[in-house]
């Protein structure tokens, strides 16, 4: 038997690979860094909290008045209770639920109209790129932040929704721009060509010849947008102009500064809440920055 | 459509980029006739428009003025239905296969997605049967390589791949824009050999651009050389070559490195 020997010296060559499972698990095993195992931990940490978090813990309703104003941290509420006497532990774990919906939606929606508005600009060319990345390079010179005031003074943002939205149609910008870059070099390559002559629709080859390039990217773009969603929502929240009927991290940042929380030195009521934004906005960032990792070789450590 | 009948006619086709003072005339004022079962190798040098010709004969750039006609269609001003039919009849294989191929597609979604523009009836086990049968034309393994992704093939089997996409179309005119360039020599005859083949079991018509005069020799009945955007000179490749009659021709042939005079310059040192 001749092949006996060869199987003893060369056995990487006759064993067959394993193609199932153990491949992907390798697979992803190599993708894996540091960084992302502490951002994967970070971000599920939080997600448990605002969404597994209020089955077992708190009063069950942001909204309920469980003491008086502004009590101190105790046995029965964790951080202490806010100017209406609510319980603060129970409104952050809520507010960051909300907070987390407002980032995904205008992540979403930034996300979609920025690849959208990047894919046909840079995938035409000529006088329509020139039309919609005007439109966009004058909307990027407007300070978004002082709009997003006139906007929800305007118009009254009645609901985390709508704030949401108006938050992600100020985004999209500079995802347009990059989009549109990258579709601008993509549309070059010669399977769009091959795609054209096979008698491919102008959406089809944006979506299932261009797009894929970008699928990593846009995912970064949407961690992104998220983050600063967030904290955009915050900051308008801050200043009042949010829905003062519900709780996000922002509102009840906004009731603290109102109710004087800094000069009475109830340092619960914002303490917790401006550390849990900053923790979800690092989160974040840090997820976003090591899945440039997983995407680039290039940067991965040695 | 007699056979006598030019099967494709190209009259003053022009091509410029740019505008006002920066313009590029990269295809100027470009007149020629195809053949039934015909191989025309068009040979010139990088910028000199071979590609933005092979570009506007597959609709793939629009010219700035001058004509296309395929037998007594006019393809200049061709949309919807009537472009996907045109593209039934001209196809083509383009210099880079590895570019060619979506990275995130197998070879046999590019193949599927081929039989929708030819319309093949059948059911999918027919049309798998068909597939399979063009892949094989090409000296292709399909159980081997139907599923596969592109990065998991070589530049000549993908090379082969794209050959067998223009096969399942059946085109009447086939445009190959440096398609055994990225190509190891063995392969390259390979891949010269089978379009030989096309030609012979399909009267396919073909158009081989390149910029090696010695692919040009090997495969084409006629040549055409372009220079500058122009065709300077047309005829039988023979003729061409023993008797080249422009200045660019003569400097092109002299370029082209001969065992013989290599021979020559050892004996001399």
């Amino acid at each position: 038997m001749s092949s006996v020997p060869v199987q003893a010296t060369n056995p990487e060559i006759t064993t067959p690979p394993d193609e199932t499972g153990s491949t992907i698990w390798r697979q992803i095993k190599a993708m894996m860094s540091g960084r992302l195992i502490i951002a994967l931990i970070l971000v599920a940490s939080i997600l448990i909290f605002a969404f597994i978090g209020p089955f077992f813990l708190g009063t069950g309703d942001p909204m309920k008045i469980v003491g008086g104003l502004y009590n101190e941290p105790n046995s029965q509420q964790w951080l202490g209770t806010d100017n209406f006497g609510r319980d603060v532990f129970t409104q952050l774990m809520y507010g960051t639920r909300t907070s987390l919906y407002i980032g995904i939606v205008a992540g979403v929606v930034a996300t979609v109209l920025g690849v959208a508005i990047g894919l046909v600009a840079g995938y035409y060319g000529g006088w329509v790129d020139e039309l919609l990345m005007g439109i966009t390079n004058v909307i990027i010179t407007i300070p978004s932040i002082v709009v997003l005031i006139l906007i929800s003074i305007a118009i009254g943002t009645k609901s985390i929704t709508s704030m949401a939205v108006i938050i992600g149609i100020m985004s999209w910008p500079w995802t347009a721009r990059a989009v549109r870059a990258q579709a601008s070099s993509v549309r070059t390559r010669e399977h769009v060509d091959l795609a054209k002559i096979t008698g491919a629709s102008t959406p089809s080859i944006l979506l299932w010849e261009i797009m894929p390039y970008m699928m990593s990217y846009i995912f970064m773009v949407f961690v992104l947008q998220m983050t600063s969603g967030i904290l955009q929502e915050a900051t308008l929240s801050m200043l009042g102009l949010g829905p003062s009927s519900s709780i996000s991290l922002g509102i009840m940042l906004y009731w603290a500064l109102l109710w004087e929380s800094v000069r009475t030195g109830a340092w619960w009521a914002f303490v917790p809440t401006t550390l849990m934004l900053t923790v979800i906005a690092f989160s974040l960032y840090l997820l976003q920055a090591s899945l440039d990792e997983v995407f680039n070789p290039r940067l991965r450590r040695k | 459509m007699s056979q006598s009948e030019p099967l494709l006619t190209v009259t003053n086709l022009t091509k410029v980029f740019g505008s006002g003072n920066h313009t590029n005339r990269a295809v100027d004022d470009v007149t020629f006739t195809a053949n039934h079962g015909e191989i025309i190798a068009i040979v010139g040098e990088s910028g000199s428009g071979k590609s933005t010709l092979a570009r506007m004969l597959l609709r793939l750039s629009k010219p700035t003025s001058g004509s296309i006609h395929l037998g007594d269609l006019d393809a200049s001003k061709l949309k919807g239905t009537a472009q996907k039919q045109y593209w039934r009849d001209v196809q083509g294989i383009f210099q880079n296969p590895v570019a060619s191929f979506n990275q995130f597609y197998s070879v046999g979604r590019v193949l599927q997605k081929t039989m929708r523009l030819v319309d093949h009836p059948g059911s999918k086990a027919e049309q798998r049967a068909k597939m399979d049968a063009v892949l094989t034309a090409v000296d292709l393994n399909p159980r081997e390589v139907f599923q596969k992704a592109p990065h998991e093939l070589s530049g000549g089997q993908l090379q082969r791949a794209m050959i067998a996409r223009a096969l399942l179309v059946n085109p009447k005119v086939l445009i190959a824009d440096e398609s055994t360039s990225a190509l190891d020599a063995s392969l390259r005859v390979t891949v010269l050999n089978k379009l030989v083949d096309l030609r012979d079991s399909r009267e396919m018509t073909i158009l081989f651009i390149t910029h090696d005069i010695g692919q040009a020799y090997y495969i084409s009945d006629r040549i055409f050389v372009m220079y500058k955007g122009q065709m300077v000179e047309q005829g039988p490749t023979e003729h061409v070559l023993l008797h080249p009659q422009h200045e660019y021709t003569q400097r092109l042939l002299a370029d082209v490195p001969r065992v013989g005079d290599w021979g020559t310059q050892i004996s001399a040192d």
